[in-house]
């Protein structure tokens, strides 16, 4: 598998470490309900198909990647900087 | 008072060759971390354009003045290698003085890429890794940055406390390929 990162172009998934669901970045209001952030840390999805998870570049330039793939296909159709997509 | 003696990270270690290749130790001179202030890389470009006439290289580049080199060492960061690094510096970028943190070898000879293709997961050819060209990757399961010379030499920037394993893997690397090689 190849992820191809913004910064260092296309590379080798052994250079890559995983994170999780991209959900991660929808973080709930400080003062939400309970539940709403039990939710938020517990639940995920388990999608045959298309998902967007967390990739850190760790064995190169050290940036966090929101990687979009496919878990049937293992295709990566695409690779953004988190500070694009989460300014925090 | 004791007079101490410093080592080299790969004292005793090296320069070894086999097949075409040798490896031997670099002396990089004072090696200094810079990570600019947030929006203040165009201000650090400058500030090492007056302080030692090289710019703030772009991602996987180096740029190189006389002795002084610098090299992309990270997302918005760099390492300046070969000179003291100019008291403005710290104007618009984090500094730390790493000269004693790294172990740095040269593997020189021709085709060097055909070597560390057994260590390193990216294409280190001159083609696709032109001179100057810098890349933060790993050698085995250890993070290296690799800098591209010339066409026939290829540096690493390994951690100092790595060094005996980076020696290892890129030695046993150099005496399989050879043998490779060699073969009818």
């Amino acid at each position: 598998m190849r992820i191809t990162c913004p910064i260092c172009g296309e590379r080798d998934r052994r250079e890559f470490y995983y994170q999780g669901a991209a959900s991660m970045l929808d973080r709930p209001d400080p003062d939400a309900d309970g539940q709403v952030w039990s939710d938020y840390l517990h639940l995920r999805d388990n999608p045959a198909g298309l998902t967007r998870e967390l990739w850190y570049h760790e064995a190169g330039c050290g940036a966090w990647l929101i990687v979009e793939r496919n878990t049937v296909t293992h295709e990566i159709i695409g690779t953004e900087l988190v500070e694009a997509a989460d300014a925090d | 008072m004791t007079d101490l003696i410093a080592k080299t990270p790969c004292a005793g270690l090296l320069p070894v060759s086999h097949g075409g290749w040798s490896l031997s130790e670099v002396d990089c001179g004072p090696i200094t971390w810079l990570a600019p202030f947030h929006g203040q890389a165009e201000a650090l470009d400058a500030a090492l354009q007056t302080a030692h006439g090289l710019g703030l290289p772009r991602p996987g580049n180096s740029t190189r003045a006389g002795a002084a080199r610098c090299l992309w060492f990270g997302k918005e960061q760099v390492m300046l290698t070969g000179v003291e690094p100019g008291d403005a510096l710290a104007q618009c970028a984090a500094m730390s003085d790493q000269s004693d943190g790294w172990a740095v070898v040269r593997l020189e000879g021709a085709d060097g890429a055909d070597v560390l293709a057994r260590l390193v997961p990216i294409d280190l050819r001159p083609s696709a890794f032109p001179d100057g060209a810098v890349a933060r990757t790993l050698c085995q399961h250890m993070t290296v940055t690799i800098l591209r010379e010339n066409v026939d030499a290829l540096v690493i920037f390994a951690f100092r406390s790595m060094a005996k394993t980076l020696v290892h893997d890129v030695e046993t690397a150099m005496v399989s390929v050879a043998a490779q090689h060699a073969a009818p």
